[in-house]
């Protein structure tokens, strides 16, 4: 009789006293990655090693095998030695595992006969021990081996793809990526949470290193996005959630009401002036609190859209119900304004999704010992901003708060950037706005302006060559982190001042710096709703929260999920041009996919085996996409393919192993298991 | 002198957490024991707790799991029905007599280079005091006494 063996006991799922393994003829090719893999696993020794492997016709070892001549090498292998397995033993499959899947077709045999090996990434680069590297790397080449004789030949879905695009933010990323869109003559749901559209750039008085003004550059853009008729403005709105998959994105956007109906509204600011608060008293969210707003207001002159909105917190009307309502007297017969206005959930269609939903600045409270918050002459970068801005609360004046110009202003730099105990990243902005900065107080007050400076970075076109103009301008630079903004005078000239200390590295003394104004140069976060879009669009984030691209290099402006791309500084730190750059390659992404109208999906779903289901209705329950439904006549379960998306949970539950998924089929993931250990 | 112990591990990654965090630990060249071989998948969900005990029976000394944090599962929730098994699993191989330390599942996103690094270090230590599993090994010695006893039969 036969006795069946521990391991044959400990396996239920699949009977392995029956194992079959397919005839097949593998071809193993091991990449040296120039030396990347090379120096470390000892590919020759690797590729020898495969050579022996049950089923291994060919293995050879090539320096890029990612290359035209390594790819080819595969395909002319296919022919000639009549493969029907590829195992590619080189960097990750998130890299690399479809330029070889089209190696592979081009030698004439289904793509999914393929398997990588990711020797770099999780070998030659996380380990300095050549031989246990080359040890580890024959176990992952061994285990390919074994899983490959189990492949099955897949057919890629084809799904449609919506033509229209969802931007998501609409400053200068999210702006150019709808222009660009739109002129191609595609439809752009373009949604932004503020009343107006423009971000960050909207409150900049210049732009460095050209100096040109800020409005004069985006407020023309602004207004063409309002004009474009393929673009769909909806301002005061954001995503709640987002559902299906490429080419197929439903979206709920909820919309607050503005009170003030948009196709009525004509900008004529006649409201603002007929509200019964006869001054402004509320803090102005645009300005940043340097000036005050009536309830119903324009965030700023050039807004877009041209449209007054009322803020609810602050309306006696909307409030209490008891205002008289002048601006509803002002706005007369045009009858603008609705007090009845109620929040509205809109769905949308969409087949790719533009993110660029930016950044916030860091908040300097978190750092006690520069008095922001304390003392009222210590301003943000971006308070500073607002303030040269010549439609800004000022008019344009550099003023300390008791109105006065100051004589001297110490701007410190990398506030809540490269700092261990805020944010370990370089903001790479901060250097040449603060700059910027420095040139425009010096010009407009002629006080002595100090940067306070840990390394200065000035990488860029006409960058540098704007950090030597400013030296010549007789700008004082101080190498050092500031230690502490303090009132405490020690001498009878810092009276009444603001006192900086700080290490000046270069001349290695401790210095005091009597000054009347500071300037905090706040560094770049991930904007405060980052974590919840990044949880609905399905995507990850980098260390830091920055969303992740799905390569660093080479896919920059993609996503790990397909359809949806990154621009601006949601994606990292960026300055103007390198944002409008990323912005346009996004909106020739979603374009590429609008224009391909189809795209092929990895064909990882689920399937039913309908002899062996029992129909228990396990699974059914556990499918996250409602994709398994139960077929009352026949009693087994059906899995709707467009629905599936293949993660497998249902696989790995059903009790007698009916449900496989393809690419990752039971067989193939224990046979996989065992091959590392070397048992077949 | 024998060389030292060296515990295998098979790691089974999600594609979208874990499996990024280790290709973020190669790109960042983060050091760390060879111990493991990672398995892929797209989804914990998808780890049958078959495959665990596959591992086991073929010659891990230890299994490790990586899924995506809780509520950040790319696929909803698969990593909550993994824990479920998890749960599962450390009953299953307690009562088969294998510790459960050799059982570890973790939750790392895909910007946690870093913690695939501390992970592995911590796990492949761990191991090495408690020594070879070898359920292969053992297997064959039960295969021999039950077969033996037969054979006196």
């Amino acid at each position: 009789m036969h006795w069946r063996t521990w391991s044959e006991e400990m396996g239920t799922t699949v009977s392995f006293s029956d194992r079959k393994v397919p005839e097949v003829r593998i071809g193993v090719y091991v990449c040296h990655c120039g030396t990347n893999i090379a120096n470390v696993v000892g590919v020759k020794e690797l590729a020898q090693f495969a050579s022996g492997l049950p089923g291994v016709v060919v293995s050879r070892e090539y320096r890029y095998m990612c290359s035209e001549p390594g790819q080819e090498m595969i395909a002319k292998d296919i022919r000639e030695h009549r493969l029907d397995r590829v195992v590619v033993a080189s960097c990750s499959p998130l890299l690399h595992e479809q330029t070889f899947r089209t190696a592979t077709s081009r030698g004439g045999i289904n793509p999914f006969f393929f398997q990588m090996v990711n020797i770099r990434e999780n070998v030659s680069w996380v380990h300095e021990d050549g031989k246990a590297a080359t040890r580890k790397a024959k176990d992952l080449v061994r285990a390919a081996v074994a899983r490959i004789a189990h492949h099955k030949a897949l057919q890629p879905r084809s799904v449609k793809i919506n033509p229209d695009v969802l931007v998501i933010g609409a400053g200068i990323a999210g702006i150019h990526a709808s222009l660009t869109l739109a002129s191609a003559n595609k439809k752009v749901f373009l949604v932004e949470k503020e009343p107006t559209i423009g971000g960050h750039m909207a409150k900049f008085d210049k732009t460095f290193p050209t100096l040109d003004c800020a409005a004069c550059i985006l407020t023309p853009k602004m207004s063409q996005v309002k004009a474009n008729k393929n673009i769909n403005l909806w301002t005061c709105s954001e995503v709640v959630s987002v559902e299906g998959y490429v080419g197929n994105f439903k979206v709920k956007i909820r919309r607050s009401p503005r009170y003030v109906i948009e196709d009525r509204c004509i900008g004529c600011l006649q409201c603002i002036e007929g509200c019964v608060f006869k001054k402004p008293t509320v803090k102005d969210e645009f300005n940043l609190g340097l000036s005050r707003r009536k309830p119903i207001y324009m965030p700023f002159p050039q807004a877009i859209p041209q449209v007054a909105l009322i803020d609810p917190e602050t309306c006696i009307e909307l409030k209490t119900g008891k205002c008289k309502k002048g601006c509803v007297t002002a706005c007369g017969e045009r009858n603008a304004i609705d007090f009845t206005q109620k929040e509205e959930v809109k769905e949308i269609q969409v087949g790719s999704i533009v993110l660029a939903s930016g950044f916030k600045t860091f908040d300097p409270t978190k750092l006690a010992a520069y008095g922001y918050g304390k003392f009222p002459n210590v301003f943000t970068s971006l308070e500073l901003e607002r303030m040269v801005t010549a439609s800004g609360p000022t008019g344009g004046d550099v003023v300390l708060k008791d109105g006065t110009k100051p004589r001297a202003v110490g701007i410190v730099h990398c506030v809540g950037s490269r700092d261990e105990n805020t944010n370990r990243w370089c903001s790479k902005v901060c250097c040449m706005y603060s700059l910027k900065l420095a040139h425009l107080v010096k010009e407009r007050t002629g006080a002595q302006v100090y940067n306070f400076y840990i390394d200065m970075r000035t990488p860029g076109k006409g960058y540098d060559e704007f950090y030597g103009k400013l030296l010549e301008e007789g700008v004082h630079f101080v190498r050092g982190r500031v230690a502490e903004v303090s009132d405490w005078p020690a001498v009878p000239t810092e009276e009444g001042r603001l006192v900086m200390r700080v290490e000046d590295t270069l001349s290695a003394v401790v210095r005091r710096i009597p000054v009347d104004m500071v300037v905090l140069s706040v560094g770049l976060e991930p904007g405060a709703d980052a974590n919840e879009l990044r949880r609905m669009l399905n995507i990850s984030c980098s260390t830091g929260g920055f969303f992740l691209e799905r390569h660093p290099k080479l896919a920059p402006v993609n996503t790990a999920t397909d359809g949806i791309f990154l621009a601006g500084a949601c994606q990292g730190p960026k300055d103007i041009p390198d944002t409008v750059a990323q912005a346009g390659a996004a909106a020739a992404e979603a374009m590429a996919l609008v224009d391909r109208g189809a795209i092929d999906m990895e064909p990882n779903t689920a399937h039913v085996d309908e002899k062996s289901c029992s129909g228990c209705k396990s699974c059914i329950g556990l499918c996250p996409y409602k994709a398994i439904s139960f077929d009352g006549a026949k009693r087994k379960a059906v899995v709707n393919e467009a629905l599936c998306k293949g993660c497998g949970t249902c696989t790995a539950a059903c009790p007698s192993g009916s449900i496989g998924q393809n690419l990752f089929e039971n067989e193939q993931i224990l046979s996989e298991i065992r091959g590392v250990f070397g048992h077949v | 002198m024998s060389e030292p112990f060296e515990p295998r591990i098979v790691a089974f990654f999600c594609n979208w957490c874990t499996y990024t965090a280790a290709d973020l630990a190669g790109v960042s060249r983060l050091k760390y024991a060879p111990n493991a071989r990672i398995v892929r998948v797209m989804c914990s969900g998808r780890i049958d707790p078959q495959f665990v005990l596959e591992a086991y029976a073929s010659g891990a000394d230890g299994v490790l799991i990586g899924g995506c944090h809780p509520n950040d599962c790319h696929y909803i929730e698969g990593n909550y029905k993994c824990l479920r098994r998890y749960d599962l699993l450390k009953r299953v191989i307690g009562t088969m007599g294998i510790d459960e330390r050799r059982l570890r599942l973790e939750w790392i996103s895909a910007s946690e280079g870093d913690r695939v690094q501390k992970v592995m270090n911590e796990m492949a230590a761990e191991l090495v005091p408690l020594g070879p599993l070898d359920l292969p090994g053992k297997q064959a010695a039960w295969d021999r006494e039950l077969h033996g006893a037969e054979a006196v039969r």
